[in-house]
């Protein structure tokens, strides 16, 4: 079937060359954002339709957003999807176009005017999660300098985040240093002091949001236990049946590391720990306190929630000029994919459905607004103008203001370059974090 | 740790596959139909020029979620999201984190009886994926935990079809 549309895509291309065509004009769709959302929704776009070109906006010189600088080092598993987004890279009808601002350089209007479709992929911008930016490279972020230099730190929020965070300042640097994480990250950790990461919830032991993947990692963390305050716990037993089918397990687990006797392997190992994470429930911070003789934090002034608050911590999406945005539930309305009252514009990823999910529903949801895309074009209520011409419009606009676009092959040199200074520190890769000189080896 | 442990399924993986290799040669030379002397077998083993055994097969089906079936020969030893691959099942997203225990995209669903016939229950590593994933039933399994075994043969496994039913309901 795959191998059909291919032929029949390639002799439909041969049939009615660009250049000659007027009936049938290719349409050009751009992409804002290259991470997991983007990079999907380009691969079902390429695949459903046989002419179609899609141009793949980032702002920064490289691609795959939150998969580069989200997804925690520890998890190299999780980053095997860029082998995929690659693969959907070399179609001769993808392009990527890097190093280039949606929003300040250029306004969703001008793509407009130059696309059959615009498609605003974000899948968020670390907002309070500056300190994943940090130690995964995120070049705005690669200067925060947190101090660990402290026994205790103090996570707001008990999802996939917050744990991630608590993962990486508890795990033993000598496991970190074989993962992608950034050099001056691992140095600052190997230098940290802390012993003891406490991650504040807003609501209750039934409402975590973590994975229980997330969870059981936590509960295995060498040199680490967990410290669950067994009352917080009792009495849950009966509600946790009642719970939905999706989160038994996750509240299985957290109540049996609460309240269960551990296996001796584990009583042996948590005896052994020297240091700890802790779940705390049911309190919102008030104030920060900061002490006055250093830059340092001296307490956080909690109040204890009697009431149940809806609004959890997390990534937040950001507005674009000329596009409604709800910044109450961040994200973009829209029906399937199609922004209310922007014919023409379409959105996926966390600004589509909200920061919430895994990998797999940011794929099921992308595939949906691409195929919403080619259905639009083959019932007409997309048309293609003689001015749909793409990139070929918007590079030289992009040229007149100064910006150079980096292309796939020209990330290829960083990612060439990275995996190289990588292997001399016997990890994976070594991220760059500075974006002049990521534009300098990209145009060497 | 769990992602230690994540890291060595491709690890045990290959080492599952070798020794399924290395048990079929060793049936196949019994049988006299391959006979290599001890030291070019033993250079042959980890070389890539081995000759390609015929390793045993069975035949699959595999019910998409466009509503087509899709017969597959798949070699026994191989799990099921190297078959799905190998047979270049066109299939979105399948496999995203190839077969690492890190996502749920290789989701399949077994009929009852075939579900009860597997001869390894899943993990707890693997249920915490499965949770994660779309359209959830109890006869459900990742692709790439479920090594394809002679009891499959004429096995009839369903793909869900998370991107169309999300669409089409």
């Amino acid at each position: 079937m795959a191998g059909y549309q291919k032929s029949l895509c390639s002799s439909l291309r041969r049939l009615w060359p660009r250049n000659y065509s007027t009936t049938i004009r290719q349409p050009h769709i751009a992409i804002v954002g290259s991470g997991p959302a983007g990079f999907y929704t380009a691969q079902q776009i390429l695949k459903l339709h046989p002419t179609a070109e899609v141009d793949v906006y980032e702002k920064l010189p490289v691609p795959f957003g939150l998969v580069r600088f989200g997804v925690a080092p520890d998890h190299p598993e999780v980053k095997n999807v860029i082998s995929t987004f690659t693969k959907t890279a070399l179609n001769e009808r993808f392009h990527f176009l890097g190093n280039v601002s949606v929003g300040s350089d250029l306004d969703v209007e001008e793509l407009k005017k130059a696309y059959t479709a615009v498609v605003l992929d974000l899948d968020g911008v670390l907002s309070a999660r500056s300190f994943v930016g940090w130690y995964n490279g995120l070049p705005n972020k690669a200067d925060l300098k947190p101090n660990l230099d402290t026994d205790v730190a103090v996570v707001l929020g008990q999802g996939n985040v917050a744990i991630d965070v608590a993962r990486i300042l508890l795990t033993p640097v000598d496991i970190l240093r074989k993962t992608d994480i950034t050099q001056y990250a691992l140095e600052a950790l190997s230098k940290s002091r802390i012993k003891r990461v406490c991650l504040i919830g807003r609501r209750g032991p039934l409402q975590v949001a973590f994975t229980t993947a997330e969870l059981r990692e936590m509960t295995r963390l060498e040199g680490c236990r967990p410290v669950l305050d067994k009352n917080d716990f009792l009495g849950l037993e009966d509600l946790a049946k009642m719970v939905p089918q999706r989160r038994r397990r996750l509240t299985q687990l957290l109540l049996n590391t609460a309240l269960e006797k551990p296996s001796q392997k584990d009583a042996a190992r948590w005896q052994a720990s020297s240091k700890e994470w802790m779940l705390k429930f049911l309190r919102s911070p008030k104030e920060i306190l900061p002490d006055e003789q250093s830059n340092k934090v001296r307490g956080i002034n909690f109040t204890i929630n009697k009431l149940v608050v809806l609004r959890s911590v997390g990534y937040k999406s950001v507005g674009l000029k000329g596009i409604e945005f709800d910044s109450r539930k961040s994200v973009i309305p829209s029906n399937t994919g199609q922004v209310k009252n922007q014919p023409g514009v379409y959105c996926s990823g966390w600004v589509k459905r909200g920061p919430v999910g895994v990998i797999a529903s940011t794929m099921t949801d992308a595939f949906e607004t691409g195929k919403q895309i080619v259905d639009d074009l083959a019932s007409g209520v997309l048309t293609v103008s003689p001015d749909h011409t793409g990139r070929h419009r918007i590079v030289p606009y992009l040229k007149n203001k100064d910006i150079e676009t980096v292309s796939f092959e020209e990330w290829n040199k960083i990612n060439e370059h990275e995996i190289s200074v990588g292997n001399e520190l016997n990890k994976p890769r070594e991220k760059l974090t500075d974006i002049a000189k990521m534009l300098q080896i990209a145009k060497q | 740790m769990a992602s230690a442990c994540r890291r060595f399924v491709p690890l045990l993986k290959s080492v599952c596959r070798f020794s399924t290799i290395n048990r079929l040669a060793a049936i196949t030379s019994k049988n006299g139909i391959t006979a290599y002397s001890s030291n070019v077998s033993a250079c042959r083993k980890f070389g890539s020029t081995m000759p390609r055994i015929q390793k045993e097969t069975v035949k699959l089906t595999f019910l998409l979620g466009d509503g087509s079936r899709q017969l597959v020969d798949a070699k026994v030893g191989d799990n099921l999201l190297d078959v799905i691959t190998e047979n270049e099942i066109d299939l979105d997203g399948f496999g995203a984190c190839e077969g690492t225990l890190a996502c749920s995209t290789c989701h399949l669903i077994f009929k009852q009886e075939d579900y009860k016939k597997l001869p390894e229950t899943p993990t707890d590593e693997e249920l915490d994926m499965l949770d994660l994933a779309y359209g959830l039933t109890d006869t459900s399994r990742l692709g790439c935990q479920v090594i394809v075994s002679k009891e499959m043969e004429n096995w009839e496994i369903t793909v869900p079809g998370g991107v169309a039913d999300a669409r089409d309901v």
